[in-house]
């Protein structure tokens, strides 16, 4: 089932990134998944990243190889994610992406673009301590957000109630743990560092 | 060189990046929105509308009628069971801690519901009795139109969201208004007394 799955996902992969981004875009499904912070920040956005890891699949190899020179071991393209990252974890954002149209153009072009793309581009690339200090931190922030939104006794968003703020700290300690099990297993049983070595031309993210 | 053109490009991200934080974040001092409105009413006050409120007497009143006093001004909502009344108490204890500016009209206090369907004049009323008002510059009232409310709103930055009780919950503050017609300061609420205080700097300027 996941094998057949990843394999249509890899033959259009393009296809299904407009599609997917067409979806997302669409008032009802902004509606359903902005009425929550935890369904924004825990679906909305990652669903927009994953938009953005398909759609490197779809760059022409000119370009792959114009970045690829710019971007000695990933490093620039996991820069340039990691910082867009930053503004989407901003409560002010997550707000004015909700009321401000504008803001809200802002994320559905920059979370795809500016942070699921270059990461794909740059994930091949990494290699074993670029790959394990992002992981740590990918993880920590899970730890320190979850952790931030957990205890936080107002709400950090206006357009969200307290509870809510409250079940997605909850869910992010959740997600942080299994990330860790996750790693953990790999490094013990995994080939955790052969990926760059082994697949050194291909754009798609490792599972 | 992909060394070197790696660490430029990355440079650039980090720097670009950085000052777009920096702007977004108003110098890193607003990472939400109740910082943010503070911060920016701080630096560039904000005209706010001149809406017509039907008032607990049942009478109409200009938000412009009441230029030339400074405005404390919060935003209710009368079946409120939590911040509205403790907005309320808070502010039946400046009526006395501002009793001198009050009864020099130097002071109005206003609570400006955004229930209007619900908040008629009779409520409003027994909102303000229920918060032991003490009879002398406080006004409950509620926006004639949905237009009113949605001007009023955005000119203070207010976000009325639903709960899970059949309720509202907002952004409680506390707004000063100065005798222009100008949204100056948001102040927290829970502390009357640091309210007065800044209301009474403003009053000695």
């Amino acid at each position: 089932m996941i094998a057949r799955l990843t394999a249509w996902l890899h033959r259009h992969p393009t296809r299904i990134a407009a599609l997917l981004l067409l979806t997302l875009s669409t008032p009802l499904a902004r509606q359903n998944l902005e009425s929550s912070m935890t369904a924004q920040m825990l679906l909305q956005i990652p669903l927009l990243v994953v938009a953005g890891l398909l759609l490197s699949r779809s760059l022409p190899r000119r370009t792959l190889a114009f970045v690829a020179a710019w971007n000695h071991r990933g490093i620039s393209t996991l820069v340039l994610a990691s910082v867009t990252s930053a503004f989407w974890m901003l409560p002010r954002l997550l707000d004015a992406a909700v009321n401000d149209p504008l803001v809200a153009i802002a994320k559905f072009l920059s979370v795809p673009l500016l942070i699921g793309l270059p990461f794909a581009l740059g994930w091949p690339r990494m290699g074993f301590i670029v790959k394990g200090v992002f992981l740590l931190e990918f993880i920590a922030t899970f730890f320190r957000l979850g952790w931030l939104y957990l205890i936080w006794p107002e709400r950090l968003c206006n357009n969200y109630l307290l509870d809510d703020q409250q079940r997605l700290g909850q869910y992010m300690l959740l997600i942080g743990v299994a990330l860790v099990v996750a790693v953990a297993g790999k490094l013990l049983w995994g080939r955790f560092d052969s990926l760059a070595e082994s697949r050194p031309a291909s754009t798609a993210p490792a599972r | 060189m992909a060394i070197l053109r790696t660490l430029l490009a990355s440079l650039v991200v980090l720097l670009a990046g950085g000052a777009t934080l920096s702007a977004t974040t108003g110098r890193f001092q607003a990472f939400t929105t109740e910082a943010a409105r503070r911060l920016a009413v701080q630096q560039h006050p904000a005209q706010t509308p001149a809406v017509t409120l039907q008032l607990q007497s049942g009478a109409r009143i200009g938000l412009a009628d009441l230029r030339g006093k400074w405005l404390l001004v919060d935003f209710i909502y009368t079946r409120c069971p939590t911040y509205c009344l403790a907005l309320g108490s808070e502010f039946a204890q400046l009526q006395d801690r501002l009793a001198g500016p009050i009864a020099q009209g130097q002071v109005q206090l206003v609570s400006i519901s955004f229930d209007p369907e619900r908040d008629t004049p009779p409520q409003l009323a027994a909102y303000l009795q229920r918060s032991g008002d003490r009879g002398h510059g406080w006004l409950a009232g509620r926006p004639i139109d949905s237009r009113g409310l949605g001007q009023l709103e955005r000119a203070f930055g207010i976000t009325v969201i639903a709960d899970t009780m059949g309720g509202y919950t907002h952004n409680a503050a506390i707004h000063l208004v100065d005798p222009q017609g100008r949204l100056v300061e948001i102040l927290d609420s829970g502390d009357p007394e640091l309210v007065a205080q800044a209301t009474l700097r403003r009053l000695d300027r």
